[in-house]
Order: C-alpha cells, then sequence, then structure tokens
C-alpha cells in the first residue's frame, strides 16, 4: 500500500507525521518527495547505497569566441533571457528555460544546451527499512520528474525487499510536484492544522487529490489550537465527504523529538500525541479493506 | 527614517510554515500604520493566504496566459518539424496515422513550434494560468495577489507578473513561495534584500543552510529572523554565528502569538510592542540593505 502525505500549506507538521507513519512498522519504504527541501534523512541519516544524477534540463550557454552580437536570438526568447553585452549575448541560467529555440536560430552555431545536472536521488537503508529521497538543485524546475524518480525507486526497493508499506512525505503547494506524489497511491492523506489558511490550503489540496478520484482522507495537527476552527475544518471535511482519520493534540514534544533525530514514536511512544497517530493510522489501514 | 522608497524585500524561507506570511503581512501592517506606501505581493501563488489577513476591497483581477499552439490541419503536411523543435514533448505526432496534437498540459509557451512550421499551420491561443488581484485596503495600500490556477504546471509565470504589476517608486513587500527551486528564484531576483524566515529545529536549519548557499550564489544582502525562539535547539544560533549573518529578530514561541494568527488577527494591529519591533525591523533592513555577506 501507497499512502501520500501532503498538505497544502506548509508547516502543518506533514513531515512529522510521515516520520511517525514511517516508524509505525519495522519494515516500510520511505519516499521522500519533498525534493525543494528533504527533511527526512536529517532524522533517519540513512546509509546510502546509491547515489544517482538527476538531469532535470538542459539551459542555452553562448560561447563568446563564435558570438557575433546580431542579437537575432534575442525577441525569440520567450523567457526574456537574453541580453546584450560587450562580450556577444549573455543568456540568464536563472531564466532560461531550456527551449533551445535561440540555438535553433542562431546563424553562427554559437549558443549550445548544457545539462543541468545538480539534483540527486539518494537510496539506502534506514532503522525501519529503505529509504529514497531526492534533492533538487537550487532553481531548478520543480517539474514532479525528480519526484517521479524517487517514487519509481521507492516502488522497485519495495518489490526487491519484499515490502508492502510505502510512505510518501510529499511538497508543500498544489502544483505539479504534489501531483506526481500521489497519482497512483493508494491513499492521499492532507494534514491540516486549525488556522484559516490551513483549512483554505487543505480545500485546494483535495480539489488536487479528489480530481484523481484517489482515496483521500484528513488529519487535523494541532486540533487543540483552536477549537473553533477545528469544529470548521470537521464541518468542511463532512461537507465535503472528506473522512477525518484523526484529531492530533499540540505538543512541543515532537520538537523535542525532531531535535533528537527521533520520530514522535520512537521518542515517546505514549504520549498522547503517539497513541492519536496510530489510531489515525489504523483508520486508514481499516478503510482499504 | 532612511531612504527607504522603492526598496523591494521578499520575505522567504526554505521549509513551509516557518512563518513567511506572518512575518510579511506584519511588516506589511506596521508600515501601513505609519502611514507609509507600501505594497504587498503575495508570491506563493500556490496557496496564497495573505488576503486573509485584511479588510480589503478588491480592485480589478486580469488573467494571466500564456500562449500554446493550435495546429490548423487544413494547412498542416505532417512533416513532424514542430514535434521534433519542441523540448517538451508538447506535441504529440504519429507520423503513420497523420495524427498530431498539442498536449497543452505540457506546454510551456516558448514559441519553437511556431518557429518550426514551414505551413503555417500553427496558430497560438492564450491559455488561462492564474490570476492578479489588486486589492486596495482602508489605508489606501495595495496588496497584489498572484494566484495560480490547480492543475497548472508551474506558478512562474503568475509570480512574475505579480511582481511586476507592483509600483517600482513604493516600499515593497514579496511574500515567497517554500522552497529553492525556481518559484522561490523569481521572488528573490528582482528583491535589494532577502529576509529569511526559520526555525530554531533540525529540519529549520537544513532549509536555512539551502536558502543561504542560494542567496550567495546570487550576490543577495539578506538576514534571518528565528520564528517560535524557546522551542527546539541552539544549532540555527550557532550556524548564523559561525556564518556572520545578521539576526534580525526573534518572535518568541507563545500560544497566544499563533492562536492570533490562526484566526486571521495581525499581532502587530493589537499590540502596540509588536508593531514598534516590526517598524525597528524595517529600519534594520534599511541599514543592512547592500551589506553583502560574502565570508564563506
Amino acid at each position: 500500500m501507497e499512502i501520500s502525505i501532503i498538505s497544502g500549506k506548509g508547516g502543518t507538521g506533514k513531515s512529522s507525521i510521515s516520520a511517525a507513519f514511517a516508524t509505525l512498522s519495522s519494515d516500510v519504504v520511505l519516499a521522500d518527495c519533498d525534493v525543494d527541501a528533504s527533511n527526512q534523512h536529517i532524522l533517519f541519516k540513512p546509509k546510502h547505497e546509491e547515489e544517482q544524477e538527476f538531469t532535470g534540463g538542459q539551459k542555452a550557454l553562448t560561447d563568446p569566441e563564435s558570438c557575433t552580437n546580431c542579437g537575432i536570438c534575442v525577441p525569440y526568447c520567450r523567457f526574456d533571457a537574453i541580453s546584450f553585452s560587450d562580450n556577444g549575448v549573455i543568456i540568464s541560467e536563472t531564466l532560461c528555460d531550456g527551449c533551445q529555440l535561440c540555438k535553433r536560430v542562431c546563424p553562427h552555431q554559437a549558443i549550445k544546451m548544457v545539462d543541468y545536472n545538480k539534483s540527486r536521488m539518494y537510496t539506502g537503508s534506514f532503522r525501519n527499512g529503505r529509504m529514497v529521497y531526492g534533492q533538487l538543485a537550487p532553481g531548478e524546475e520543480n517539474s514532479g520528474k525528480l519526484v517521479n524518480l524517487v517514487r519509481d525507486k521507492a516502488k522497485k526497493q519495495a518489490k526487491l525487499h519484499n515490502i508492502d508499506t510505502i510512505i510518501i512525505d510529499g511538497p508543500p503547494g498544489i502544483g505539479c510536484p504534489v501531483i506526481s506524489s500521489i497519482t497512483g497511491t493508494d491513499h492521499v492523506l492532507i494534514v491540516t492544522e486549525p488556522c484559516l489558511s490551513g483549512l483554505i490550503d487543505l480545500a485546494r489540496a483535495a480539489e488536487v487529490s479528489q480530481s484523481f478520484g484517489i482515496k483521500t482522507s484528513v488529519l487535523i495537527n494541532k486540533f487543540d489550537l483552536d477549537q473553533n476552527l477545528t469544529t470548521d475544518i470537521e464541518e468542511w471535511c463532512y461537507k465535503n465527504q472528506l473522512e477525518i482519520v484523526g484529531f492530533i493534540p499540540f505538543d512541543t514534544m515532537i520538537v523535542e523529538a525532531m531535535v533528537n533525530c527521533k520520530s514522535i514514536i520512537e521518542w515517546s511512544p505514549d504520549s498522547a500525541v503517539s497513541i492519536a497517530i496510530r489510531d489515525a493510522c489504523k483508520n486508514i489501514l481499516y478503510e482499504k479493506r | 527614517m532612511l531612504k527607504a522608497s522603492g526598496i523591494k524585500i521578499t520575505i522567504a524561507s526554505g521549509k513551509g510554515g516557518t512563518g513567511k506570511t506572518f512575518v510579511a503581512t506584519n511588516l506589511f501592517q506596521s508600515l501601513s500604520m505609519e502611514r507609509i506606501p507600501v505594497t504587498l505581493v503575495d508570491c506563493d501563488a500556490e496557496t496564497p493566504n495573505a488576503k486573509l489577513f485584511f479588510k480589503s476591497k478588491k480592485e480589478s483581477t486580469r488573467e494571466v496566459t500564456q500562449k500554446v499552439p493550435v495546429i490548423d490541419e487544413s494547412h498542416c503536411t505532417y512533416c513532424g518539424k514542430c514535434h521534433e523543435y519542441c523540448n517538451y514533448h508538447a506535441i504529440f505526432f504519429l507520423p503513420q496515422s497523420q495524427m498530431i496534437k498539442v498536449i497543452e498540459e505540457l506546454c510551456h509557451g516558448c514559441g519553437a513550434c511556431l518557429v518550426a512550421c514551414k505551413y503555417g499551420a500553427i496558430l497560438e491561443k492564450d491559455s488561462e494560468l492564474g490570476t492578479i488581484t489588486r486589492y486596495s485596503l482602508t489605508n489606501h495600500n495595495t496588496l497584489i495577489e498572484s494566484r495560480m490556477h490547480t492543475g497548472v504546471y508551474s506558478p512562474v509565470q503568475v509570480i512574475k507578473k505579480g511582481i511586476k504589476e507592483a509600483t517600482d517608486q513604493i516600499i515593497t513587500i514579496l511574500d515567497a513561495p517554500p522552497g529553492t527551486s525556481c518559484p522561490f528564484i523569481h521572488t528573490v531576483l528582482k528583491a535589494d534584500y532577502v529576509v529569511l524566515v526559520t526555525e530554531p529545529t533540525p529540519f529549520g536549519l537544513s532549509n536555512l543552510k539551502q536558502t543561504v548557499d542560494t542567496l550567495r550564489l546570487m550576490e543577495k544582502s539578506f538576514g534571518v529572523i528565528i520564528n517560535r525562539a524557546g522551542l527546539g535547539n541552539d544549532e540555527v544560533y550557532n550556524y548564523i554565528k559561525q556564518e556572520n549573518i545578521k539576526l534580525l529578530l526573534e518572535i518568541p514561541f507563545q500560544r497566544e502569538i499563533a492562536s492570533t494568527y490562526s484566526r486571521g488577527t495581525l499581532l502587530t494591529e493589537i499590540e502596540p510592542e509588536w508593531k514598534k519591533k516590526f517598524l525597528s525591523l524595517f529600519d534594520t533592513i534599511i541599514k543592512e540593505n547592500g551589506n553583502i555577506n560574502h565570508q564563506r
């Protein structure tokens, strides 16, 4: 079973909950798909067995020797990436989208495309099973391609090691990397918290998840921080036919656990937080049947 | 007050949920209460939330569009040149069965297919990516919201348009999306100064380091705000001290601060002490601006 954990809004506790889920059983594959800010490896310090390069795309580069500064390429660029200089045109690495049109229109063959391959994917073992995670290089387009690779690798790892459960720690937002993190999974768990933005982002995330017809449920983290807003979220979920699988109380112990590089389940297995997380997990597995 | 007109300040963080919007909205509010003209641009186009904190009147909304090709099959010779030119695999082509189709979701609107076609068989239409909405607030200041439609491949174009919408002469606060990928870079690109909001936890530190490395590459001046101070450990403090990074402000972890925010109320509006703190944060930013920290 593949469970994807997302949130819409950042900082609702998605990663802490994912880490807790990953330590509930002794045999899981944990896939950190928040490739823009992966964090699970900090807690679990996996033993790296494989490091793979990821080429996200290409960037155009001018050869100052051949460039005559004719400027033919400039108006063709729809990303405003090309500007004039004394040494021929300059293509901004940040703005270049890699479409290759400038290279195609250059009459002097002065532009070449170079692979942008600073991103990485790591595979290894950790104390509760296997772990795969991606690290996107700064400034890369988070197109979801690296997320797809991480997920493929996680599936292969699950098969290879005969593991049933894959836990996916997804990225915030609602864009491509989120879509890549949830498509084809068995269950999407949206972690929210009782604040106005939490509810609004929950709605946006649920819209995306439900549009793919994936079984979606909600976990309200820090539910006791604002009882009224928690009630609002409950009401909203009821109206939109989303099951709430659990209510996690607010406890600074979650931070203590993180500081000690442990999941809350490992740090304090009998705490109210851990009990609530275990129940939530049972609810998801029960639903599956 | 020091010379500040037209400064663009980006509020960013690698990790989500560290308090970017909290800082951006409260800084905006504090300046507004002093009758200083300031614009807030919500660049978190995937999940824009800044508007929740203000009583505002919608002034205008416009669509952000991108060109996508339309193939006029009455002129198409099925030569496949456009398919070959497309670097995004957005033109599906089966030569044997003379089948050609644009996959709009994959198109980046670069226009290469248009250049490729020698038969005038490619036209373009506008495809909607999101909206830019201007809101005017009671104090005449402006909030600009970039909002991406669900299912769009990237928020970058919507973010760029939102930033362009702000007037250059006025102090502008940009509330960035999380992470350090494209959307973040585009929010930082035009900024004079970047405020990084973090929290004193291992996750906060790891994402802070990643963001600092990126900003140093971009040669931006920046400083750090530690939110939820008192939680976690000292490692973020050790790191910024060791790296000689300016600590701009500490916001203590207090349940009341969190619950004020969660209800959509601005701390600076109800606590004069906090308004003062955010105004002095602004003064510090103005003093620090241009002070590029190259030490590594």
